[in-house]
């Protein structure tokens, strides 16, 4: 087993237009573990999957590296190859709104496979018996709740036996109950599967309890990282507002403006 | 001044860098390597969801506007007592130019809107996205097939259009208006040349098809993802269309039958 880690940031910067995302970000994943990444909303950890998975390059300088390979030099045609090997859950779950749940999960295996019919139907149901959704095969997708569209979404995710699994923003929006399911499901297909998980998410507590490693990004950096324990135990204030989930902090609870008096008019200028 | 030369500026410079994203963007739809066997069905699909259900209000109006232009046709012409020119007043105004004109704009406000819409929504929703991960190439499953459908609907509903078109003005003209048949019909066939006429105003229509298709797809696909963009792309998909249309169809009518 190869021991460097499976991907690995190199003074990651990244900007849209004017906006700077990231400023040589530097991080590790780990082979086989499940990995977390916190943030505020608006810190583009949604960008960071993205680097991942290639759909977006860094900026000139920074190298992400996954698997050995470096994405920036990287041929079309092998991305693609690579890609097979990640399996990415949105945070809208993104099913294709025009085919059931069926022809959903088996799109992957249709794309990268020639599967004849029947094997590809044992695969598609072993994938679904996974999530709990055998019975809802042939539902469409808008039939479902948003818990289960996420189920089914994960089924894909999982439908070519990926080796790195992204979730994006796994538990917004979803009840306690399918929150429940869904933190079970991430930490029984990582073990069941060997696969390496990288979870971003905001909320904290679900994630902590899963993670073996954690990265809080802020404001274009990694501003802390280590084991959910180390992380408790930092004494930075910056990290402990962010796991205590206090409003005000070295996070400003006020987006920058002029001083308040001056937007009154009260001061003479 | 300086301002306002300088935001102009930015405007055009903007306008042209668009221009030339969408002319790569189609340029990288139309080679994306054709797998014939797998986006068949795709294409299939799309013709009937955008060329078949356009049927309908194409039959529709070519029916009316035909039924119209006789009707004014027959009051101006009667005062020169030439009312038997009336079928080749019709069939040749339909053929070079109503029939695929109108046609392209009913096609853009009824298939082009539905396309950008469709499109942003898939973006919006992390379709796109999701199918990118997967290893699908979005242009070549969701972008190619929506502009081949448009692109081969257009001139058979502009045929179509001119159909229903000769046919209601011919409804009104001889059965409601006393139009002798036989001279209205001989009229019509001697006036109208297949070359002149029903081949130019096919290549209209396939020009327009490859606009409005070309148009819709491109803005669907750099909608920005919030219910806010696709609105604004649908809109900007049937103005621009309908500009591009009338703006290629004077270019067009001037080469065609223009005589300079």
């Amino acid at each position: 087993m190869n021991e460097q880690p499976l991907i690995q940031f190199h003074d990651v910067s990244f900007s849209f237009g004017a906006r700077q995302i990231y400023d040589s970000v530097s991080l590790n994943i780990e082979r086989g573990k499940i990995t977390a990444i916190f943030g505020p909303s608006g810190s583009g950890k949604t960008t960071l999957l993205k680097l991942i998975g290639g759909q977006l390059l860094a900026d000139n300088g920074g190298q992400v590296i996954v698997d050995g390979h470096n994405l920036a030099t990287l041929k079309r045609r092998d991305l693609l190859t690579l890609r097979a090997r990640m399996g990415m859950l949105f945070q809208s779950g993104a099913l294709f709104t025009d085919l059931n749940v069926f022809e959903n999960i088996a799109f992957p295996l249709r794309v990268h496979t020639s599967l004849p019919e029947d094997m590809l139907n044992d695969i598609v149901l072993m994938k679904l018996e996974a999530v709990g959704l055998r019975g809802a095969k042939n539902m469409m997708p808008f039939e479902l709740s948003g818990g289960m569209q996420r189920r089914v979404a994960l089924a894909r995710a999982i439908a070519l036996d990926p080796d790195i699994i992204m979730y994006d923003e796994p538990f917004a929006g979803q009840d306690p109950i399918s929150k429940g399911v869904i933190v079970r499901l991430i930490s029984l297909l990582n073990d069941a599967l060997g696969l390496t998980s990288i979870i971003v998410s905001h909320d904290i507590d679900m994630t902590a309890a899963i993670a073996d490693y954690m990265y809080i990004v802020s404001d274009t950096h990694v501003i802390a990282h280590g084991s959910p324990a180390d992380l408790k135990r930092n004494d930075s204030q910056q990290v402990q507002q962010f796991i205590q989930g206090l409003a005000d902090g070295p996070v400003p609870f006020h987006y920058p403006a002029v001083s308040y008096a001056q937007d009154l008019r009260l001061l003479a200028n | 001044m300086t301002n306002y030369l300088q935001s102009l500026g930015k405007t055009g410079i903007d306008a042209c860098a668009s221009l030339g994203r969408s002319g790569i963007f189609l340029f990288r739809t139309i080679v994306a390597k054709p797998q014939f066997i797998a986006t068949f069905p795709l294409l299939i699909k799309q013709i009937s969801q955008l060329g078949i259900r356009s049927v309908v209000i194409i039959v529709v109006s070519g029916l009316f506007i035909g039924m119209v232009l006789a009707l004014q046709g027959y009051t101006i012409l009667s005062k020169f007592g030439t009312t038997d020119a009336l079928g080749q007043l019709i069939a040749l105004s339909m053929l070079r130019e109503l029939g695929p004109v109108v046609t392209a704009l009913l096609f853009a406000g009824r298939a082009g809107s539905a396309i950008t819409s469709e499109i942003g929504l898939m973006k919006a929703t992390e379709q796109l996205s999701s199918l990118e991960m997967i290893g699908v190439d979005p242009l070549r499953r969701v972008v190619s097939p929506r502009l081949w459908a448009g692109i081969y609907s257009m001139p058979v509903l502009a045929l179509l259009f001119n159909v229903f078109a000769i046919f209601g003005g011919a409804w009104v003209s001889i059965d409601l208006l006393g139009v002798d048949p036989g001279a209205y019909w001989s009229n019509t066939r001697e006036a109208v040349d297949f070359g002149e006429d029903v081949i130019n105003g096919i290549i209209k229509s396939v020009v327009f098809g490859v606009l409005v298709s070309w148009i819709a797809v491109y803005q669907g696909f750099v909608t920005r993802p919030n219910s806010e963009g696709i609105a604004s792309s649908t809109t900007r998909t049937v103005v621009f269309s309908s500009l591009a249309i009338l703006g290629f169809d004077l270019i067009l009518t001037a080469m065609m039958f223009g005589e300079f």
